[in-house]
C-alpha cells in the first residue's frame, strides 16, 4: 500500500476533493478581502474605485463596534459558564443509576435536535413574552408586574437561549468522561479519607478537564458566529443593546447596504476569531495531550 | 493494632449469595492470605472488611470495636488496588500525599512522611513523574507507599502483582514480605496465585463459593489438607487423585498423592506406566505418566533419565499417602 506507485494514486484520487475544498474557502475569502478594499455601497451611484483602508477605519471606529465586542464576548463566555457548570451538574445527576435513566437522557439531548430560530422563537414567545408568556404569568401569579425580559435584559435572555441549545451537547460530551473515570481511582479516594466534594474536586473534575476543554474550544467557535437566534428576538436591540459582531456586520451589508464596510468587518472578525483561537489554545490546549 | 474479626459476615447481590455466613480472626500484625479460584468472592470480601460493599448482614470488628457502619476512611484501613488506582493527574509525591493531605496533617510533616515511604520503597528519584510515565512495578510501589504513609493499622491488597511479569512477581513479593517484616502491621492479601500464597503467608484462607474450606498455616495446608478441594489447589504441581480400588484398598474413597512424593523407577515399583510428556525444567523433571490408574504427575530430580514413551514404576512413600472419604474429607 505504501509503494511510490500508489501513494502518487492517492494523491491523484484525492486532489479533486482537496482543490475543491480549497477553492470554497479561498475565493469566498479572497472576494471578501477584495470588496473590503473597494468603495462599494449599494445606495450610493459612486460604488467604482478603491477605498484604501477607509472601509476598516469605518467599520472599527464606528461607534457600534467597541459595544459589539463586548457582547461578543459576554454571549460567548457566559454561554460557556452556564454550559460547562450546569453540562457537569446535568452529568453527575444522569450518571446515577435512576429509574427512568433511558428516557432522560433522551429528553436531556433533544434541545439538540431543534432549529436555533425555532428554539429563539419558543423562548420568546412562550416564555419570555410579558403578556402571553409563561414567565410573565408566573411573576404575575407571584403579585409581581411582569418582567420584559427581552427588552430590559437583551443579552441575558439571548444568553439563556443560546445555552439552553448547547446544554445537550455540553452534557453529553461530560457525561462520557464521567463515565470513562475508573471506579476504583474514586474507592480509594474514599479510603483514603476523601469526602464526596473533595472526591469531587480533586479526582473527577481533573479527569473531566480534557472534555472541558473540548467543550469550550468546540462551542467557541460555534458561538462566535450566533446570529439566527438575535435576528428572530431582539434583532440586536434595543437600541445596541443585544447586537454582536455578526449581527453588526449584517446590519452594515444588509441594512446600511456597505458591502465594503461590511466585508471589512468580516475580516476584521476573522481575525479576532483566530486571536481568540490561538489564546485559547495557549491558555488551555494542553489540557488535549 | 489490627486485629479485625468476622462474625456472621454475610454478603448477597440482589438474590445471589455471595459470601454465606462466614467467621474469621485475623490477629494483630499476621500477614493473611485469602486464595481460592476465580469468582469465588475473594475480592468481595475484602471490600467488605475495607467498607466498600455493604454487609448484608453480621457483623465486623477492627480493633475490638464494630466497624460495621463504619465509613471507609474512618477504619484506619489502607488498600493496594488491583489496577493500582493511582490519581493519574498527579505527580507521584501528590499521589503518596494524598490521604495525609485529607486528614489535614501539616505540610512540613507531610514532607517527611513522602520521603520516608519514598526512601524505603525506592521511589526517591520519581517523585515528581505522573503514574503514566512509570512502569508497572513502580506503580505497584506508589500504590504501596500511598497506602503506608497512612500508618494503617491493617494493609489490604487485592491481587496487587497480577499485572506484572512473573520476574518482576518475584521481586515485589519479596519486597512485600520484607515490608511486612518491618512494619509488623496486619496485612491481608488477595491472590488466586497459589505459590504467591505459600511464600507470603503466615496464615492462608482458602475460599471457595464464598465458603472457608481450610484456615492454616502454609506447611499445614500442606500436609494436612482438610478436603480434596484444599489437597488439589494447594501445591504445584497438583496432588493425584486415584479412585477406585486402589483407595479402597486403603479404605478412602479417594487417595491423594503429591507428585514429589511419588519415586520412579525403570523396572521395578507399585503402578506400572508410561511417559506421555516429560518437562525438563533443569532442577527439576515433570513427568506425565499414563497408568492404568489415570494420568499421574510425578516431580524428580533435574537428571532423571526419562522420556516419551518410555515404560517406567511408580511407587508413592506410603507415610505421604493422603485419604479422604465420600463426602471429600480427610480420614485423619
Ligand atoms: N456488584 C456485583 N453485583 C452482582 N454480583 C457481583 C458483584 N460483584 C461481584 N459479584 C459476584 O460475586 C462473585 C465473587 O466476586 P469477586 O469479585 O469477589 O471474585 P474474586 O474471588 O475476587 O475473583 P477474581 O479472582 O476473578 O478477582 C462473582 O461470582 C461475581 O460475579
Ligand atoms: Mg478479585
Amino acid at each position: 500500500m505504501a509503494t511510490q506507485a500508489s501513494r502518487s494514486a492517492a494523491r491523484l484520487m484525492i486532489s479533486p476533493s482537496v482543490i475543491l475544498l480549497f477553492l470554497w474557502m479561498a475565493v469566498p475569502l479572497g472576494m471578501v478581502i477584495y470588496y473590503s478594499f473597494r468603495r462599494y455601497r449599494l445606495l450610493n451611484p459612486d460604488r467604482a474605485g478603491w477605498a484604501g483602508w477607509s472601509n476598516y477605519s469605518n467599520f472599527v471606529f464606528s461607534p457600534d463596534f467597541g459595544g459589539a465586542l463586548v457582547n461578543t464576548l459576554i454571549l460567548v463566555l457566559g454561554v460557556l459558564l452556564l454550559t460547562v457548570i450546569l453540562g457537569i451538574l446535568i452529568a453527575l445527576l444522569i450518571d446515577q443509576p435512576i429509574w427512568g435513566q433511558g428516557p432522560v437522557r433522551i429528553l436531556v439531548i433533544s434541545p439538540f435536535f431543534i432549529m436555533p430560530p425555532v428554539s429563539a422563537l419558543v423562548w420568546k414567545n412562550m416564555f419570555f413574552n410579558p403578556s402571553n408568556g409563561l414567565f410573565g404569568e408566573l411573576f404575575k401569579y407571584l403579585g409581581m408586574p411582569p418582567y420584559d425580559f427581552l427588552g430590559q435584559a437583551p443579552l441575558a435572555s439571548i444568553v439563556t437561549i443560546v445555552a439552553w441549545e448547547w446544554l445537550p451537547f455540553a452534557t453529553l460530551i461530560l457525561l462520557t468522561a464521567l463515565q470513562s473515570l475508573d471506579g476504583e481511582q474514586l474507592e480509594a479516594a474514599e479510603m483514603d479519607g476523601a469526602p464526596p466534594l473533595k472526591r469531587f474536586f480533586y479526582i473527577v473534575l481533573p479527569h473531566m478537564s480534557r472534555a472541558i476543554t473540548v467543550v469550550v474550544l468546540i462551542q467557541t467557535i460555534f458561538l462566535l458566529g450566533i446570529f439566527g437566534e438575535i435576528l428572530v428576538t431582539t434583532s440586536g436591540g434595543p437600541g445596541t443593546a443585544s447586537t454582536t459582531l455578526p449581527f453588526l456586520i449584517f446590519k452594515k451589508a444588509l441594512l446600511d447596504f456597505d458591502v465594503g464596510t461590511a466585508a471589512a468587518g468580516g475580516i476584521v472578525a476573522v481575525i479576532l476569531a483566530n486571536i481568540v483561537a490561538i489564546f485559547l489554545m495557549k491558555a488551555i490546549g494542553k489540557n488535549l495531550d | 493494632m489490627g486485629k479485625i474479626s468476622l462474625q456472621k459476615v454475610e454478603k448477597r447481590f440482589g438474590d445471589v449469595s455471595v459470601i454465606p455466613p462466614l467467621d474469621l480472626e485475623v490477629e494483630d500484625g499476621e500477614f493473611v492470605v485469602f486464595v481460592g479460584p476465580s469468582g469465588c468472592g475473594k475480592s468481595t470480601l475484602l471490600r467488605l472488611i475495607a467498607g466498600l460493599e455493604d454487609t448484608t448482614s453480621g457483623k465486623i470488628f477492627i480493633d475490638g470495636a464494630d466497624a460495621t457502619q463504619l465509613a471507609p476512611a474512618k477504619r484506619g484501613l489502607a488498600m493496594v488496588f488491583q489496577s493500582y488506582a493511582l490519581y493519574p493527574h498527579m505527580t507521584v509525591r501528590k499521589n503518596i500525599a494524598f490521604p495525609l493531605k485529607m486528614a489535614g496533617v501539616p505540610q512540613a510533616e507531610i514532607e517527611e512522611k513522602v520521603d520516608y515511604a519514598a526512601r524505603v520503597l525506592n521511589l526517591s528519584n520519581y517523585l515528581d513523574r505522573r503514574p503514566g510515565q512509570l512502569s508497572g512495578g513502580q506503580r505497584q510501589r506508589v500504590a504501596i507507599g500511598r497506602a503506608i504513609v497512612r500508618s494503617p493499622s491493617a494493609f489490604l491488597f487485592d491481587e496487587p502483582l497480577s499485572n506484572l511479569d512473573a520476574a518482576l512477581r518475584v521481586n515485589m513479593r519479596l519486597e512485600i514480605t520484607e515490608l511486612h517484616q518491618n512494619l509488623k502491621t496486619t496485612m491481608i492479601y488477595v491472590t488466586h496465585d497459589q505459590v504467591e500464597a505459600m511464600t507470603m503467608a503466615d496464615k492462608i484462607v482458602v475460599l471457595q463459593a464464598g465458603v472457608v474450606e481450610q484456615v492454616g498455616s502454609p506447611l499445614e495446608l500442606y500436609h494436612r489438607p482438610r478436603n480434596i478441594f484444599v489437597a488439589g489447589f494447594i501445591g504445584s504441581p497438583k496432588m493425584n487423585f486415584i479412585e477406585g480400588a486402589e483407595a479402597a484398598k486403603q479404605d478412602a474413597k479417594t487417595i491423594g498423592i503429591r507428585p514429589e512424593h511419588v519415586t520412579i523407577s525403570k523396572d521395578s515399583g507399585a503402578w506400572k506406566g508410561t511417559v506421555t510428556v516429560s518437562e525438563h525444567l533443569g532442577s527439576d523433571t515433570f513427568l506425565h505418566v499414563e497408568t492404568d490408574l489415570g494420568l499421574m504427575t510425578v516431580r524428580s530430580g533435574g537428571d532423571v533419565d526419562v522420556h516419551h514413551g518410555d515404560t517406567v514404576w511408580l511407587t508413592p512413600e506410603a507415610d505421604k499417602l493422603h485419604r479422604f472419604d465420600d463426602k471429600g474429607l480427610r480420614i485423619a
